[in-house]
């Protein structure tokens, strides 16, 4: 368990955006009549997303409040997840994966180009840019080490490439994701030692 | 080694079309009509027949838990596919979302009527973005050419929705999983009630792996003789291995079960760094399974399956092997592993919300050799009191990879503790829970 508390700092107010709510309002229907709780997890994450990055305690309550929940439940969801910022975060969130297939890899370095180049685990860099934060596997174990940068996996990286991927975002530069070796996916460096047989695909004409 | 006529994940890499007609050519999508023509009964004796065994961790075998669902319909039937991938070491189901998700699409439909199911949710863990927006767009592909969906061209219908979770590994546990489906903290559910009879929304409800129900749609288009041929009985099929940690090329692989680990890593992933010799340990199934050290009885003759796994006290659980040279500080990479467990444990069972803790604690000071020597054996008692003292499994898994630490590298322990000792140090060494 880690130990999870709003920020002390909270926004006065908040209130979903139109489109958000007719978003909301679909994702309440994908699940059974009064069943509407069900759609917390992503209407959280969309509030999140409405507040840059990150959860405040109106959004919480903005949240439950939609779904006609007691707040403290609302807010036990938001606790328990750990992809639920309770504190700002930056523009580009990095979070490193740190557990052993990643460790084993070189994870320990790419901390250290975190701390360089942005600061303290979990503290804004001063423009606002950047944050970083270690976090538990990520599922990409065979393209260790990565990161996660908002949306995006950045895989196979070395604390160099790890540097060019943070200088790029700072100087607007949107890096290409996923493996930054010369590597398809998470085929084997060199090329793959299976799937070579031209008849699996030829069989039906297209592929 | 297995063909690659015989390969299920024809689209492992990527490097074809992950869309429907890119599907279809590779053969999904094909005679999926006259599949589920054939009938409930049909289909879970043809999974029962394959021998199939369910691909997430526990190895249950599939076709036994779908004959769990009530014969009569008197409210909705649910299949739940896990998609919640976070076993350290797995990346397995994540290529099956982005590059094959029609495989998955249309087992979800063949496993769905093999239970009377007609709403399957599919769970993806939240920090797969990318992936979850590559199965819906499938999932769109497919009620576009009303494969799925109401009044669709099989005759069933079915609807998939996916759902997605926000960062919590310990809603890969069945229960937890559908609690945090209903909307609430992922806490894992004392059983009995079991999920068949009582799951999803009070619901029958059915939950399985992606790979599990991704290799549905070979299995009944194959034949169970197919995949019974493959691997060995008990043990039949093929797997996705997920090979990561000290090896030349990591890869993933889809291979025959029971290929000897040796050859997996040799043939696909390029071979232990520094060659096999160079080996110190695997483990052989994602990090909740004890390790395997190298040797000749150990590492070297270990079979990948359920049987073989078991043989060298480990298991098999999610395929996902870990190899770590003798480069590798092992005491540290298991003290890791215990902090991931301490970071995810729900809270909910006391052996384990501060057992978690307490033995991440004397793991770290042991990889320092900051430690008693006696507290080795209070270790080992410490996990034996978590093991099977908890609701769900996350004890268990927890508590293998220290124990599977302790049977096999003791005297390296004790080598550090004797190490720290043997210099003077201005603090104290601390005991047990300090």
């Amino acid at each position: 368990m880690s130990v999870r508390r709003l920020a002390e700092k909270q926004p006065q107010s908040f209130a979903f955006t139109s489109e958000n709510l007719a978003w909301a309002k679909a994702q309440i229907a994908k699940y059974p009549e009064g069943r509407q709780r069900s759609a917390v997890i992503p209407i959280l994450w969309r509030a999140q997303a409405q507040c840059g990055g990150w959860l405040p305690q109106k959004a919480i309550e903005a949240t439950a409040e939609l779904l006609g929940m007691p707040n403290i439940r609302v807010l036990e969801v938001a606790t328990f997840y750990t992809m639920f910022n309770l504190s700002p975060v930056g523009r580009f969130h990095v979070q490193l994966c740190g557990t052993t297939p990643c460790m084993l890899r070189g994870a320990e370095d790419l901390k250290k180009v975190c701390r360089r180049m942005i600061g303290e685990e979990n503290a804004v860099s001063a423009d606002g840019a950047f944050s970083w934060t270690e976090v538990e596997c990520l599922g990409a174990c065979v393209n260790a080490p990565m990161v996660q940068i908002n949306a995006d996996f950045y895989e196979d990286l070395t604390a160099d490439i790890l540097t060019r991927i943070i200088n790029d975002f700072s100087n607007g530069r949107a890096p290409k994701p996923g493996p930054q070796i010369d590597r398809i996916n998470s085929a084997p460096v060199g090329g793959s030692t299976t799937l070579t047989d031209p008849a699996l695909f030829a069989a039906r004409g297209k592929t | 080694m297995l063909a690659d006529k015989d390969r299920i994940f024809k689209n492992l890499y990527g490097q074809h079309d992950w869309g429907l007609d890119g599907a279809r050519a590779r053969g999904a999508w094909d005679g999926t009509k006259a599949i589920l023509q054939r009938g409930r009964d049909a289909l879970v004796n043809e999974c029962k027949a394959s021998g199939q065994r369910g691909r997430g961790g526990a190895g249950f075998p599939t076709g036994l838990k779908w004959s769990f669902m009530p014969k009569q319909v008197d409210r909705p039937h649910y299949l739940v596919v896990n998609a919640d991938e976070s076993e350290p070491g797995t990346c397995k189901d994540r290529e099956i979302m982005r590059h094959d998700p029609h495989l998955l699409i249309e087992g979800c439909l063949i496993a769905g009527s093999a239970m009377a199911a007609h709403t399957c949710y599919i769970y993806v863990r939240g920090e797969f973005i990318r992936e979850r927006e590559r199965l819906e767009a499938a999932i769109a592909q497919a009620y576009d050419a009303k494969l799925i969906g109401k009044n669709n061209v099989h005759g069933y219908d079915f609807d998939v929705i996916v759902h997605h979770g926000a960062g919590a590994y310990i809603c890969g546990e069945e229960t937890a999983l559908l609690e945090s489906l209903e909307g609430k903290k992922g806490m894992p559910r004392l059983k009995p009630p079991f999920p068949a009879n009582m799951g999803l929304y009070g619901c029958p409800t059915t939950v399985n792996n992606v790979e599990t129900i991704a290799q549905v749609p070979d299995i009944m288009r194959r034949g169970a003789a197919w995949f019974a041929g493959i691997g060995r009985p008990n043990n039949t099929g093929t797997k996705l291995f997920c090979i990561s940690g000290h090896v030349e090329r990591p890869c993933n692989v889809e291979e025959a079960m029971s290929i000897p680990l040796r050859e997996l890593i040799e043939h696909h992933a390029g071979g232990v760094r520094g060659g096999w010799g160079n080996l110190l340990a695997v483990i052989p199934g994602g990090s909740s399974m004890p390790l395997v050290p190298a040797g000749p009885d150990q590492a070297d003759t270990l079979l990948m399956d359920f049987d073989g796994c078991i043989q060298k006290k480990s298991a098999l659980g999610t395929a996902a092997v870990i190899v770590m040279d003798k480069s590798a500080d092992i005491v540290k990479a298991m003290a890791r592993i215990s902090y991931f467990y301490k970071h995810e444990s729900c809270g909910q069972c006391t052996p384990c919300r501060e057992g978690m803790g307490w033995m991440w604690r004397v793991l770290e000071r042991m990889a320092e050799g900051r430690a008693h020597k006696r507290e080795i054996d209070t270790l080992w008692d410490v996990t034996k009191q978590i093991e099977g003292h908890t609701i769900c499994a996350f004890g268990d898994g927890a508590a293998w990879p220290v124990q599977g630490l302790l049977r096999h590298f003791r005297p390296e322990i004790e080598r550090r503790i004797n190490e720290y000792t043997a210099n003077p140090h201005p603090k104290p060494v601390s005991v047990a829970a300090e």
